[in-house]
C-alpha cells in the first residue's frame, strides 16, 4: 500500500501523522526547554523554546540539593529489581506446573488465576495497610515490594507460553534423569527469554510509575520511590518554580525514557505479547 | 501418553499399575512443591485481602481505635447518601467516557495512518508511545506548566489568536477536561501499539479480494475488512482503556487533589481519601467493593462480547 510518489493523499497523511507527533512530544520539549530557563525567563516569554540565559545548571543543582535524586533512583531501581525477581522466581515454576505436570488443583489454580487478574492492588491496599500497620513494617522495603511479589498475570502470562512449548523437550530432559527444578532451569527458562523479557518490561513500567501503594505505605523520605519523591519536591517546592520542578522532572523521567529508546523493538514487542495475551 | 512409554514395563499388569500410579503421585507432589509459593502468596495477598476488605465493608472499624463492631450495611446506605461519593463515580463515569473512546479511536486512526505509510513508521510509533514509558507524575507536572492560566504555554499560543483561555486545571468547569486531556495523551500510545499489532495481522489479500468484490473506497475496505478483522483487538483495547480510565488517581493526587469544589474527585481519590487520610477504614472498605463490583462487572461485559464475537482466523 506503500505509494512511491508523493501524492497529496500521501502529503495530507504525513502532515497529519507530523502535527500528531508534534503535539504529542510537546511536554517533553517544554519541559526540557523550561528546565532551563530562569524564573524571570518563565514569567515573561514562555512561547520562546530558547532560554535567554541558560539556567540549566542552577535548576539541576537546585532540584539535586532539595530532594535527594540519588536515592529516590536508588530506591526506584531496588524495589522494582526486587519485585521483578520475586515475581518471576515465584510465578514461572507455578506457570510450569500447571501447564505441563498432571495435578488435580491445576484447574482451581486457573479460577484463581483469572480472578485474581481482576484484583489491584487499590482493592487490597486496605486490608494490607492495617496488616503491615500492625506488624509495624510500614516505612520499609518490605512493604513496598511484599504484595507485589505475587503476580497473577505473570503465571497466566507464562503459562499461556509454556503451553506451546513441545511435551517432548521435557520428557527428553527427564529420561536423562534431570529433576524437575532442573527442567525449569535449564529447559524451560532459556527457551522462555521471549516471554520473560516481556514480562520484564511490563513489571518494570507498572510498578516504577506506581504512586498509590508507595503513598500509602511510605511516609519517610528514605524510602520514597520516584513518583513519591517528585511529589515531596513539589510540596516542598511551593509556589511557581517551575525551572526546578522541571529539572527534577527530567531527571526523574529520564532512566525509563533512555530504556524505552535504547531498546524499543523489546518495548513494543513486550506491549503486544503482554497485551493481546493478557 | 509418552508417560506410558517412560515408565518400566514390569510385565504384570499389577506391577505396571502401581508404577505408573506412584509415578503420578510423584508428579502431583512435585507439582504442589513447585506451586506451593505462588498458591500461599496468592492466598495471603489477594484472597485474605478480598475477603477481608468485604468483611470490613460491614464493620465501623477506624484504624486508631481499637475495637470495631458490625454494622451491617449501614456503610452501604451511607454511600447511597454521600455527595462526595455520588460526585466521585460520576467524575470518574465521565472521565472514562471521555478518556476511552477518544484514545480508543484517535489511536485506530493513527495507527491505520502509520501503517499506510512507508517512511518514518518507528519515528511515529516512538513519538505516540513515549509518554506510555514515562512517569505519569513527572509529565503531570509537565501539563500542569502546560495549562497554567498565566504563564502556561497553551494559554500563551490561544493568546496568539485572540482568545482567552481558561483556567484549565484552577477551574470546576474545565478541570475534569483537562485532566482527561493528560489521561488520552498518555494512553494513545498504548493502544496505537495494540493495533498495529492487530492491523499488521490482516492478511493482504483480503484487502485485493474485497476490491475485486466491489470495495471501491477506502472506507468500503475498512468496515468491510479492517474492522471486522480487528474485531478481537479492539474489544481488548476497549476493556483495557475503560479499565484503566476508572482507574485514574496519579494526575488527581498530583494536580488537583479532588479540587477544585470536588469537582475531579474520582473514585480511587475518594477511597484513598476516607482511607487513608481520614482513616475511615470501614467506611472506605465498602467503597472499595463498589469499585471492585465495577471492576467485575466490566470484565463480565467483555466476556460476553467476546462469545458472541465472530471469529475470522
Amino acid at each position: 500500500m506503500t505509494s512511491n510518489g508523493f501524492t497529496p493523499a500521501r502529503v495530507a497523511r504525513l502532515a497529519v501523522l507530523s502535527f500528531g507527533a508534534l503535539v504529542f512530544l510537546a511536554p517533553y520539549i517544554f519541559m526540557i526547554s523550561t528546565a532551563g530557563k530562569a524564573q524571570s525567563d518563565i514569567f515573561t516569554s514562555s512561547l520562546s523554546l530558547i532560554p535567554q540565559q541558560w539556567f540549566f545548571f542552577e535548576n539541576f543543582a537546585k532540584a539535586w540539593s532539595r530532594v535527594s535524586m540519588t536515592t529516590l533512583l536508588f530506591n526506584g531501581v531496588l524495589v522494582c529489581l526486587l519485585i521483578l525477581v520475586f515475581q518471576v522466581v515465584v510465578a514461572i515454576p507455578c506457570a510450569y506446573a500447571m501447564a505441563k505436570l498432571k495435578f488435580r488443583a491445576a484447574r482451581a489454580m486457573m479460577v484463581l488465576v483469572m480472578l485474581g487478574l481482576l484484583v489491584p492492588i487499590h482493592a487490597t491496599a486496605l486490608p494490607l495497610y492495617v496488616a503491615f500497620d500492625r506488624v509495624g513494617a510500614l516505612n520499609s522495603y518490605v512493604a513496598l515490594v511484599a504484595p507485589f511479589t505475587i503476580s497473577v498475570f505473570g503465571i497466566f502470562l507464562f503459562l499461556q507460553f509454556f503451553r506451546s512449548m513441545p511435551d517432548d523437550l521435557i520428557h527428553a530432559a527427564r529420561l536423562d534423569g534431570m529433576s524437575e527444578i532442573g527442567i525449569i532451569a535449564r529447559v524451560i527458562v532459556p527457551n522462555a527469554w521471549p516471554a520473560i523479557t516481556a514480562f520484564a518490561i511490563f513489571s518494570v513500567v507498572a510498578h516504577w510509575n506506581d504512586l498509590y501503594w508507595p503513598l500509602i505505605v511510605v511516609s519517610n523520605q528514605a524510602y520514597a520511590t520516584p513518583p513519591l519523591g517528585l511529589l515531596y519536591f513539589r510540596a516542598a517546592e511551593a509556589g511557581d518554580d517551575y525551572g526546578a520542578l522541571m529539572a527534577a522532572t527530567l531527571i526523574i523521567t529520564f532512566p525509563l525514557v533512555a530504556a524505552f529508546l535504547l531498546a524499543q523493538k523489546r518495548f513494543v514487542e513486550g506491549i503486544t505479547m503482554t497485551g493481546l495475551k493478557g | 501418553m509418552a508417560e506410558i512409554v517412560a515408565t518400566p514395563s514390569q510385565g504384570q499388569t499389577f506391577g505396571k499399575v502401581s508404577a505408573r500410579s506412584s509415578a503420578a503421585r510423584h508428579e502431583a507432589r512435585t507439582a504442589w512443591l513447585l506451586a506451593a509459593p505462588a498458591i500461599l502468596l496468592t492466598f495471603f495477598f489477594i484472597v485474605l485481602p478480598v475477603f477481608a476488605v468485604i468483611t470490613l465493608g460491614f464493620t465501623d472499624f477506624e484504624l486508631g481505635y481499637s475495637g470495631f463492631q458490625f454494622v451491617g450495611a449501614e456503610n452501604y446506605l451511607e454511600l447511597f447518601g454521600d455527595r462526595t461519593f455520588r460526585q466521585s463515580l460520576w467524575n470518574t463515569f465521565v472521565y472514562a467516557a471521555i478518556v476511552a473512546p477518544v484514545s480508543i479511536f484517535l489511536a485506530l486512526g493513527l495507527a491505520m495512518l502509520i501503517e499506510a505509510e512507508g517512511i518514518g513508521r518507528s519515528f511515529f510509533r516512538t513519538a505516540y508511545f513515549l509518554p506510555v514509558a514515562s512517569l505519569l507524575v513527572a509529565m503531570a507536572t509537565v501539563w500542569q506548566y502546560l495549562f497554567h492560566p498565566s504563564i502556561g504555554p497553551i494559554n500563551a499560543m490561544l493568546a496568539l489568536v485572540g482568545i482567552q483561555g481558561p483556567n484549565w486545571l484552577g477551574a470546576s468547569s474545565t478541570v475534569l477536561y483537562s485532566l482527561a486531556i493528560i489521561g488520552i495523551w498518555q494512553t494513545v500510545g498504548f493502544n496505537l501499539v495494540l493495533f498495529l499489532a492487530g492491523l499488521t495481522a490482516i492478511p493482504r489479500d483480503l484487502y485485493a479480494a474485497a476490491e475485486v468484490d466491489g470495495a471501491r473506497s477506502a472506507w468500503d475496505r475498512f468496515r468491510l475488512v479492517t474492522w471486522p478483522m480487528l474485531g478481537p483487538t479492539t474489544l481488548f483495547v476497549t476493556t483495557i482503556s475503560v479499565i484503566n480510565a476508572v482507574k485514574v488517581f496519579e494526575t488527581v493526587k498530583t494536580l488537583t487533589e479532588g479540587g477544585p469544589n470536588k469537582a475531579s474527585e474520582v473514585l480511587l481519590f475518594t477511597i484513598y481519601q476516607e482511607g487513608f487520610v481520614y482513616l475511615r477504614v470501614g467506611y472506605a472498605s465498602a467503597m472499595t467493593v463498589v469499585f471492585l463490583a465495577i471492576l467485575i462487572v466490566l470484565m463480565i461485559v467483555q466476556y460476553r462480547i467476546q462469545d458472541q464475537q465472530v471469529h475470522y482466523t
